[in-house]
This record gives C-alpha cells, sequence and structure tokens, in this order.
C-alpha cells in the first residue's frame, strides 16, 4: 500500500501543478489579448475619459503579473473592489466581479451550478448505462445482425451534433407529439418529479450522443480483451461464453471506460452548454455565452477556470480509479 | 464526435508491426471495406462540392448573399412564398425565410467553410503535435518532462468553453473562418503530442533504430528515415479522426453564434436560425442538419477504415475467438 | 480404451494444411512428447484435442476422442464438460494466460466451479489446496496474489495448479517452460515429472526443444508440415533415429556437454576492453543496477561467450559495448583508446530479426546503410558492395530489392549480419542471434559467425541465454548473475569445472539429450533443497 500511497501524492502534487499553470494560461490569453478591454467593456459609444476611468477601475493599467498577483491573492485571502462609490468585500476564494453587473463571479457561478449539475450528473448516468450496456451486447453477439443494427446506431449517435439530436428531439416529443411541454427548469427542492421530467429531454439529448462514444469503446475494448491469451485459457478450461464476455472481458474494458470518462469531461461539458443554450436552461453554459457575447472578462476567466477545475480534477480522480483497476500503473 | 474516445482509442494502437509495404496493402485493405469505399465516395464528392461552390452557385445563378425579399412573405413573418420553402428552377433547395437567401447557395458555401476549417484546424493540430509530440521523446529527461506537462495542461483545457471564451475576445476585423480554424488549432493538439510521443518511444526502442545509429548516421537522418514514417500510420489514423470532430466543433460554435459569422454562412449558424422555423419551413432545418450529419458520418467511417487498414490489430480483432490461427502454426 | 486416439487428423486454416492425416494414440498415465520446429503444426494438434478449433473458421477433419469424448463431434456442452476436467491444458506464457485483472486463486476456483458446483468457498479452499500442491509456498496468501505480483515460475506453477484443479486424466503442455529461465525450467520439469509418478497422469508434451522432450516423455512424436515423421519410444528415437529428418534435426541441436569444435587459433591483440562497467535505471527509491563493475577484455579473432538468465544484465552490456547505451560509470576502450558513443567498427546483431530491420525499406538499402554513411563510393560500387555481402552470408544478389517480411527469421538473422559486415567492422556483438531461431536455422547462423570471424578476423561477443550455444561457439565464456560476472575463463574449463555454485547450478539444469543421464540429475536436483 506504500507505493499506492506515495502514488496518491504523486497524483495530487500533478494536479496542484496542473491547475496553477492552467489559471496563469488561461488569464495570460484572456487579458493579454488584443483588443482594447475597457473599449470592449465600456461600450463603442464610450468618450476616452469615459474608457480611461473604465481602465483605471479595472486595475487594466498595472502590468500583467501585478494583475495576475491580485487575482491569485483574490483566490486565496479575498480581495476588496471599489465600484466607485462603495467598497465591496470579495472573499476567499474570490474570482473578480463581473464588468456587467458588478456581482461576485462566484456568486454568479454558485447560483447557476445546480442547473448545471443536474443535467450533466444526470446525463452521465444515462450515457454510461447506455453506452456501456450497448458496448456490452454488441461485443457479445458480434457477428450477428443484432450486432450490426447496434453498430450502424452507435455511428448515427457518434455522427449527430447534440444540437441537432436536441433539437430533433425537442420538436418532435414537445413539438409535433406534444408528449412533453418545452423543458423549462424546476428546481430539484421545489418539485423533484417536474425537475426530472424537464431535464429528461436535455439528459437524453446529452447522454444518448456521449454513448455513442463509450459504446464504440466498450466494444472494441472488449473485444480486444476477447482476443488476449487469457480468454483462450477461460475457453480451454470450459468456462462458458456468458462468464467469459461478463467477467472477463467486461473487467478488461473496465480501465479503458473510466480514462474516456474523465478524458470526455472537457467534451461533456461542451455539449453541456450547447444542451443549455438549446433548451433554455439557466446553467453554467448559458452564463458563459452570455458573458462571451458582452465580453465581460472576469466572468469569462472565472467560468473557465472553474471548469478546467472541474476536468482537472476529473482526471486526477480517474487516474487514481484506473490505478485501482489497473494495479499494474502505480507499478510502471 | 468526442476527440476524448480517439485518443483513447488510439492510446492503444499498435505500431510496433507495421504494415510492411506501406501504400499498396493500405490500399488493398481500405478497398476491402465496403462502408469506407462508399464513405470516402461522400467524401470526394463534399469535397468537390466545396471547392467548386462558387462555380455550383454560379451555374445555378444565385450567390449566398443577396437577398430576395420578394421571395418571402412578410405578411406571414416571413415564410418562403411557394411550396416546400420556395423551390424552384431558380432557387434549387428554396430560400431562407426572412432574407429569402438562396439556401442551395449557402449550404454549398456552408460546405466550403465548414471542410476548409476543419482541415485547416487538423493541420494545425497535427503540426503542433507532431513538433511537441517528437521533441518530448526525443529531447532531454527535462525537455521531455516540460512539454508533457505542458500537453497535459493543454489537454485540461475543454475544447468547446476555451475556444467559446477565445472568440468572443479576439477583435471582429479578424476573418472568421481564419479564427475559428486557429483557435481549434491551436487548443485541440494535446492528444496528438501524447500519442506521437507515445509512439515515437516505442519506436525509438525499436532495434532498427539502434542499427541506424551504429550504421554511423547522424541523429537527424536517423530520426528522418527510421521514426519518422513509423509515425505516419498512427498519424494519418488519427489526423483522419480528428476531421469530423473538428466539423462538429465548428459547426457547434457557430451554433452558439461565436464562430462563423454572418453573412459568411455556416451549418451550424443555419441550424441556429432555422429553430425557429421549422413548423413553416422544415427544409430550412432539415437541409443544413442533413448535410451536416452526413458529412461527420462520412468522415468518421471513413476514419475508421483507414485506421483498419493501417493498423493490423484493428483488422485482427474481427477475427476473435480462441483458434485465431496461432502465431507460431499458421505463420 | 486409451486416453487419447487421434486418426487421421486434418487442420486447415484457409489454404494452409497445419495438420495433415496426424493419427497417434496416447495410454493412460503415459507421456508422449511432440517435438517439431515452428510451423510444424505441433500446438494446432494441442487444440484440437480440446476442440479449440471450433467456431474458428478452421476446418478439422479426421477423428479425436480424448478420455471417451468424441471431440469433433461432441456438443458445445460436452466439449465444456472435457475442456479443464478430464483434459486440462498449460501454456506457453503464463502471464498473458491468466487474467491480469482476477486474483489467481479466484481463477483457479471459477475453473472449479464450472466444474464442480462447489461452493464458492469449498472452490476457494480447492484453489489453496492445489496451490500448495504445486510447491507455492504460503499457498493460502499468494491463493490472493494477481498475476503480475509472481514471478515466471510462480505463474506456471499456477496455470499448473489450475490444470490439477478438476483431476484431469490427461495434461497438455503447450510449449511450458518455452519462456522460462534454465533453472526454473528445470523445477517446471520436475513437477511434471512428480505429478506423473503421484497422480497418474498422462502427459501430451508440445515442444521444440528436443532437450525438454527426453526430460519428460516416454515415447515422442517428430513433427513436420503437419505431418509425423517419426514415432516411437523417446530412447530408440534419440539413440537410433530412422528418419534424415530427424537425424539432421539432432545433429542441430548444441550440446552442453560436448567441447568447443572449432576453437580459435592464438588470439590476437586487444581490440575491446570494459573496465568497470557499471549501468543503473531508474532513479531514487525505484533504482537498480543492471551492470553492476563489469570489466572484460576481447581480444582479435576470438569469441567471448555472455551467458545468464534473464534480469542478468548480460543484453544492457552488450548494449554499452557498441554504446548504444552509455554507462553509469566505467570505460570503454576500443583498441586501447577510451570511446564513447557509437562507431561504425563495433556493430551488433540484434535478437529479433523482425524489429532490427526497418520494414519500409528494401534489405539492400539497410545493408548499404554503413557504406552510405561513410561516403566516397558512388551508388554502382555500393550495390555491388552489398550484393556481394548477401551472397557472403548465403543469399542471392536477387534478394537486393526485396522487403524484410518477404524473408524467413534466418534469412532476416543472415541480412542483419550482412549489414553489420558492411561497416568494416572489428568486433560484433550478438545478443542473442539466434534464440528466436529454430535449431536447423540456428545450427547454420552459428556456423556463419563462426566462418566470417575466421576469415575475417573479427573478434565477437556471443550474448545468449542458451548454455549449450554459448559452449558451442565460445573460445572465453562468462557467466552473469545479477549484473555480474560471477565466473570466466576458458569455455571448456568453465564448463567442465565450474568453481562458481551458481554456474554448476546453471549447468545442472539443461535438460540431458540422454533420458537416463536426465533421470541421473532429476536425482541429483531433488536432493538439496529446491532454490
Amino acid at each position: 500500500m506504500n507505493g499506492f500511497g506515495g502514488f496518491l501524492l504523486r497524483r495530487a502534487a500533478g494536479t496542484l501543478i496542473t491547475l496553477l499553470a492552467v489559471s496563469v494560461l488561461v488569464y495570460v490569453v484572456f487579458y493579454a489579448t488584443p483588443g482594447n478591454v475597457a473599449q470592449i467593456t465600456c461600450g463603442p459609444r464610450c468618450s476616452p475619459e469615459q474608457v480611461h476611468q473604465v481602465a483605471a477601475q479595472l486595475r487594466l493599467d498595472d502590468p500583467l503579473y501585478l494583475r495576475y498577483f491580485h487575482f491569485l491573492q483574490g483566490l486565496f485571502v479575498g480581495q476588496d473592489y471599489s465600484t466607485g462609490t462603495s467598497v465591496e468585500h470579495c472573499a476567499a476564494p474570490c474570482l473578480g466581479l463581473s464588468y456587467q453587473s458588478d456581482q461576485q463571479v462566484l456568486t454568479l457561478l454558485l447560483a447557476k451550478l445546480p442547473v448545471s449539475l443536474s443535467l450533466v450528473a444526470g446525463a452521465m448516468v444515462l450515457w454510461l448505462v447506455i453506452g456501456v450496456g450497448t458496448g456490452v451486447l454488441s461485443a457479445w453477439r458480434r457477428g450477428r445482425l443484432s450486432e450490426r443494427v447496434l453498430t450502424v446506431l452507435t455511428l448515427a449517435g457518434w455522427a449527430t451534433p447534440v444540437f441537432v439530436l436536441g433539437l430533433v428531439l425537442m420538436i418532435v416529443v414537445c413539438g409535433e407529439l406534444q408528449l412533453l411541454p418545452f423543458p423549462q427548469y424546476v428546481r430539484f427542492g421545489d418539485d423533484p418529479e417536474q425537475w426530472a421530467w424537464n431535464l429528461l429531454l436535455p439528459w437524453l439529448s446529452l447522454a444518448l450522443i456521449e454513448a455513442a462514444a463509450f459504446a464504440r469503446l466498450t466494444r472494441s475494448a472488449m473485444l480486444e480483451t476477447l482476443a488476449e491469451d487469457h480468454i483462450r485459457t477461460f475457453r480451454a478450461y470450459g468456462v462458458g461464453e456468458r462468464a467469459i464476455v461478463g467477467r472477463h472481458a467486461l473487467r478488461g474494458a473496465l480501465a479503458p471506460v473510466i480514462a474516456l470518462n474523465a478524458n470526455n469531461v472537457g467534451s461533456a461539458i461542451g455539449g453541456a452548454v450547447l444542451t443549455e443554450t438549446l433548451f433554455g436552461l439557466p446553467g453554467i453554459g448559458q452564463e458563459l455565452v452570455h458573458a462571451v457575447k458582452v465580453v465581460d472578462l472576469p466572468v469569462v476567466v472565472g467560468m473557465v477556470l472553474v471548469v478546467a477545475f472541474f476536468v482537472v480534477i476529473a482526471n486526477a480522480v480517474a487516474d487514481v480509479l484506473y490505478a485501482l483497476a489497473d494495479r499494474r500503473v502505480v507499478l510502471a | 464526435m468526442s476527440e476524448a474516445l480517439v485518443a483513447v482509442e488510439a492510446a492503444g494502437a499498435d505500431i510496433t508491426a507495421p504494415a510492411a509495404s506501406g501504400a499498396r496493402q493500405f490500399w488493398r485493405r481500405l478497398r476491402a471495406q465496403r462502408a469506407a469505399l462508399v464513405a470516402a465516395a461522400v467524401v470526394a464528392l463534399l469535397v468537390l462540392v466545396a471547392l467548386a461552390a462558387p462555380l455550383l452557385t454560379a451555374l445555378e445563378g444565385q450567390d449566398p448573399t443577396t437577398y430576395h425579399p420578394g421571395l418571402v412573405d412578410s405578411a406571414r413573418g416571413g415564410v418562403p412564398i411557394g411550396s416546400l420553402g420556395g423551390i424552384s428552377a431558380e432557387h434549387w433547395l428554396g430560400v431562407e425565410p426572412q432574407t429569402g437567401r438562396d439556401l442551395f447557395a449557402r449550404l454549398v458555401e456552408g460546405a466550403r467553410v465548414s471542410l476548409g476549417v476543419a482541415f485547416a484546424a487538423t493541420l494545425i493540430q497535427v503540426l503542433i503535435g507532431v513538433t511537441i509530440g517528437v521533441a518530448a521523446a526525443m529531447g532531454s529527461r527535462w525537455l521531455d518532462q516540460v512539454l508533457s506537462r505542458v500537453t497535459d495542461i493543454i489537454v485540461a483545457l475543454p475544447l468547446m468553453i476555451m475556444a467559446l471564451a477565445l472568440l468572443a475576445v479576439v477583435p471582429a476585423s479578424f476573418p472568421r473562418p481564419v479564427l475559428v480554424a486557429l483557435v481549434i488549432g491551436l487548443i485541440a493538439w494535446g492528444n496528438v503530442a501524447k500519442i506521437v510521443r507515445a509512439q515515437t518511444l516505442t519506436l525509438k526502442g525499436l532495434d532498427h533504430v539502434a542499427a541506424a545509429r551504429l550504421s554511423g548516421w547522424g541523429a537527424v537522418r536517423v530520426a528522418r528515415r527510421e521514426l519518422l514514417p513509423g509515425l505516419a500510420a498512427p498519424v494519418i489514423t488519427y489526423a483522419a479522426l480528428l476531421v469530423p470532430t473538428n466539423i462538429s466543433a465548428e459547426a457547434a460554435l457557430s451554433f452558439l453564434g461565436v464562430g462563423v459569422k454572418p453573412p459568411t454562412p455556416s451549418w451550424g449558424q443555419m441550424i441556429t436560425a432555422a429553430d425557429v422555423w421549422y413548423q413553416a419551413a422544415p427544409q430550412y432545418l432539415l437541409f443544413p442538419a442533413g448535410a451536416l450529419f452526413t458529412t461527420v458520418l462520412a468522415l468518421t467511417v471513413l476514419g475508421d477504415g483507414v485506421r483498419t487498414a493501417l493498423d493490423p490489430r484493428a483488422a485482427s480483432r474481427l477475427r476473435v475467438g480462441t483458434g485465431r490461427a496461432r502465431k507460431e502454426d499458421a505463420a | 480404451m486409451s486416453l487419447v486416439e487421434v486418426t487421421d487428423l486434418t487442420v486447415e486454416f484457409g489454404a494452409l494444411h497445419a495438420v495433415d492425416g496426424l493419427s497417434f494414440t496416447l495410454e493412460k498415465g503415459a507421456a508422449l512428447a511432440l517435438v517439431g520446429e515452428s510451423g510444424s503444426g505441433k500446438s494446432t494438434v494441442a487444440g484440437a484435442l480440446l476442440g479449440l478449433h471450433r467456431d474458428t473458421g478452421a476446418r478439422v477433419g479426421g477423428s479425436v476422442l480424448v478420455a471417451g469424448t468424441d471431440v469433433t463431434a461432441a456438443s458445445d456442452a460436452e466439449l465444456r464438460g472435457l475442456r479443464g476436467a478430464k483434459a486440462a491444458m498449460v501454456f506457453q506464457d503464463p502471464l498473458s494466460s491468466l487474467d491480469p485483472y482476477y486474483a489467481v486463486g479466484d481463477q483457479i476456483a471459477e475453473v472449479y466451479r464450472v466444474h464442480t458446483r462447489a461452493s464458492r468457498r469449498a472452490a476457494r479452499a480447492r484453489a489453496v489446496e492445489v496451490l500448495d500442491r504445486v510447491g507455492i509456498p504460503d499457498a493460502a496468501r499468494r491463493a490472493r496474489s494477481r498475476p503480475h505480483e509472481f514471478s515466471g515460475g510462480m505463474r506456471q506453477r499456477a496455470l499448473i495448479a489450475m490444470a490439477l484443479a478438476c483431476e484431469p486424466e490427461l495434461l497438455i503442455a503447450d510449449e511450458p517452460t518455452t519462456a522460462l529461465d534454465v533453472t526454473v525450467q528445470a523445477q517446471i520439469l520436475d513437477l511434471l515429472h512428480t505429478l506423473r509418478q503421484e497422480n497418474g497422469l498422462g502427459l501430451l508434451l508440445v515442444t521444440h526443444d528436443v532437450g525438454v522432450a527426453a526430460e519428460s516423455a516416454d515415447d515422442v512424436l517428430v513433427m513436420r508440415h503437419g505431418r509425423a515423421v517419426e514415432h516411437g519410444p523417446l530412447r530408440r528415437v534419440l539413440a537410433a533415429p530412422e528418419q534424415p529428418y530427424t537425424r539432421e534435426l539432432l545433429a542441430s541441436v548444441p550440446r552442453v556437454d560436448a567441447p568447443r569444435t572449432a576453437p580459435a587459433e592464438e588470439a590476437g591483440e586487444t581490440v575491446l576492453e570494459a573496465v568497470g562497467l557499471r549501468r543503473e535505471f531508474g532513479r531514487g527509491r525505484r533504482a537498480f543496477t543492471a551492470v553492476d563493475d563489469v570489466s572484460l577484455t576481447l581480444r582479435r579473432g576470438e569469441t567471448l561467450g555472455i551467458v545468464g538468465e534473464s534480469g542478468s544484465g548480460k543484453t544492457t552490456l552488450g548494449r554499452m559495448l557498441v554504446g548504444l547505451l552509455e554507462p553509469t560509470s566505467g570505460t570503454i576502450r576500443y583498441d586501447g583508446r577510451a570511446h564513447s558513443g557509437v562507431d561504425p567498427s563495433v556493430q551488433m546483431v540484434f535478437q529479433d530479426p523482425a524489429s532490427s530491420l526497418n520494414p519500409r525499406r528494401t534489405v539492400g538499402e539497410s545493408i548499404a546503410d554503413p557504406l552510405r554513411a561513410k561516403g566516397g563510393q558512388d551508388d554502382r560500387a555500393v550495390r555491388e558492395r552489398v550484393t556481394g555481402l548477401l551472397e557472403r552470408v548465403g543469399l542471392e544478389a536477387a534478394h537486393h530489392d526485396r522487403y524484410p517480411h518477404e524473408f524467413s527469421g534466418g534469412q532476416r538473422q543472415r541480412i542483419g549480419i550482412a549489414r553489420a559486415l558492411a561497416a568494416d567492422p572489428r568486433v560484433i556483438v550478438c545478443d542473442e542471434p539466434v534464440s528466436a531461431l529454430d535449431v536447423t536455422t540456428q545450427a547454420q547462423v552459428v556456423a556463419l559467425l563462426d566462418e566470417l570471424r575466421r576469415e575475417l578476423g573479427l573478434a565477437l561477443v556471443f550474448v545468449a541465454h542458451d548454455l549449450a550455444v554459448v559452449r558451442q561457439v565460445s573460445d572465453r565464456v562468462a557467466v552473469m548473475r545479477r549484473g555480474q560476472v560471477v565466473e570466466t575463463g576458458p569455455v571448456d574449463e568453465v564448463y567442465e569445472n565450474p568453481r562458481d555454485p551458481y554456474t554448476r547450478q546453471l549447468l545442472a539444469a539443461v535438460p540431458a539429450l540422454d533420458p537416463e543421464v536426465a533421470a541421473r540429475r532429476r536425482a541429483a536436483r531433488r536432493e538439496p533443497a529446491p532454490a
């Protein structure tokens, strides 16, 4: 277990370094990009004096490293902001204030987080079940008609953009058949049943697309395992096909599926942004799209950092799970 | 459409036993796959359409940007006049609601944008990824550590979110399709670098590379003659699967309104606009969505075919079972 | 009724006739060795006994009766009832033959439960019992380990334990010791022998190694191209082979007890010298020393054998000698001058002829590399020289423009030798040059190397795990263990009168070609407690 403890420590240190580096990169990229932030923030009709005032207020005249330092300071110990008339304290972890609304970015984020979490967590359960299930089924029925049907369905899911599937689902289910009302977010605390019904279509559209990837991977990983020597051993010892597929081949696919679920967090969040926009769910994604359109840099940077944070953490967790699933990794 | 899957799958690819006599065997194996052949034909057609887009619109006698207010019924909110969204001899696929712009012209111009952006982005990803990956594998321990860490960071950046944010802060004067290609290319090269690094390390350990060093050749010549050709197969495989991923990414960004902006047509953007018109003018939604679906599907199937043709192990997956002809006896 | 009755068996993979009309029987408790080179179809026969070719596209003809079951006609369920319960198979590579994700004990228990419907607990107890039976120390605890936590020999024992779980009548062992070191091989062969004696198991042993067959079987069946060449009692076949192919095969087997046949004439000046070579891999707690303070000299015209088991550091040493690996400390001198990095005058012949040739270039191009790197010759001169080299190593000028995959293993190794010669080397380090080859090919390649050494006055370093081959080619030998040279000296002296206990242990473990000697040695091995 000592080796495993060391492995955990190394992973944690690596994750921290990665997070810091991501924050530097994101900060520099956004605040050093061409285009006058003050001008964009203030709007095209601002006078030069107004622009200058905004720049001073946003500390845009400070050198970049100093601003990053302030940002880090805010993150770890909190920071005071003057909003022209009053001073507002932004407690750690402070991601800054929105240029648009003067609200704290973190507050904005936290308000939107439950929506996004509801969407992604529910969809993840679905895509793992549907994806891995389809993969197992097509590996088991390999070479038969049902496998071919599943393969075609998987490919179709793989090739459909999430916003097209969502749109079609919405048009067919809500518009034409009127089986469900057009989704509107209901808080879980208010009415769990309505929460689920309203999220059903967003879940499905996000999950079906992602499930295609998992089905493909599960199938190919299982087929690969089935071609390995140890499967031959169990066949040669009279173990039945069901146990071979369900026990040995599936176990071999576990590690790659974990790896994919981690690698996929980024793309799934991308999918969530599209889904939220399409269905009008007031989540982080929709907020980000809005912030991007009005060039509200603190909100954009804060959101990107939070998302990157989730991705990095998910990857670290997956690494640990992967190591647990395949202990040889620790030794390597 | 998930790049992550492609990366996870490609990471397991085996290149230590590369296809023996390269190109000819590759074509033979590719031709043996009917689905891949059909996909290749579709892709070829799409590329032709994209290349000849101005010619095609000229043939139709239309262009993608001219408004035809006379062809839409302003009294009904701008629904195209005529059946099936105004399909006629002049407007082969009808016209856009509200503006009356020619749909066929916008669709083929959209193909140009879509494929152009995707191929350019793939090229950037491959160039950066191969450079970084080879440098990490061939360079000193220190360089490898730095580059691998940078790659980890790049991989951690979620493409959609970063692209969405980046596209917002770059001045509008920058040509949009070029920008989209650049942004996708500059953010999503991490997995290429990871794969190339791993493959280079494997190749570096092969004896024929050691033998070439013993011959007295310098490091550059050894890398060029013995290493890079071995990288071609995994890089081509990965690139072939990246193209459809990039098509989806461009469409998604344009759908969100931060990708390619009007008046330049783009399928993603058309789908957003068509959202509210699906009842009055369904073809407005169907054509771009169908085009997008077909393109991504064809490119994916072709990519799979290329992989099967290049990676002997993928091909061997088709023959599963105990009696997989024993290496020793069937060879 | 016999335990195994095979009549007119044919197995075809597409156009390939892997087995072509083979018949034999095996009585209860008897042991038959199927001996043949690669492509002889011997492993295919082993698979056919358990019906493993079913549903794989292979066409199987003839009849196979195993323990009363007609394998070719049995239903899938009957076949499953045979596999593992009445006839069990042990495979070549014990690491890949066990599921890496489950504990060894659980895998044995799973097999046991398939055939007995025992409770989980009973099955687990049975697993511990059989693991103990095959000599796994602390079996109850080790049953919970996964395969990668076992050593190679322990894994093979575990696989044999799985085979024993249901007390089968027949054990089919397909190259059971090929992946193992010679000392471990001896232990496994001894274990198989004990099990036969005590459990009355019938044994069908598939092997390429005549020595392994001589150690373990009563009868031998020599196969070639899917057919039986010679079949008879082991003693008779070894002593008086009737068929020319059997004679050729036996003549090619290097003997560990035969003195060096063509010793070097007076060795010349020292061409290569290594002083205090040391090489570490990894850092911190994971650091380990692959080569630890090795010094040696090599003189013109002689062959220095370096012999050792896996992990002894012999390959690392070889790579340092040619400059492909930098030593952590110590010096290498070529012709008395300290040297680092590669030098065309010191060449290498690699173990795996498949990976040592670039698959994308013609063999002519590969051989020409050293000539072109040196420069100063036009294309025609280079081509002429390459053609000359091809002919010198026993190939044809027409082979110049072919690709590596068009050649057999032995031919590829000849190409590798030609490439090494193209650099006009003074020294060639051969790293396991024949271990991937069949014995008949092996003998030819060894003879070629020896010829070239004499003709060109080369100095050879011959790195190998096979003690017999090393004796056959070397003038002097160095025995390596855990990175150190434990014994060095003239080859006949070391082999006849080993001073180091490890050398003695190694030599005692080499399978003897004479069943009498094998039995004596086995008894001798049993005397001291097994290491």
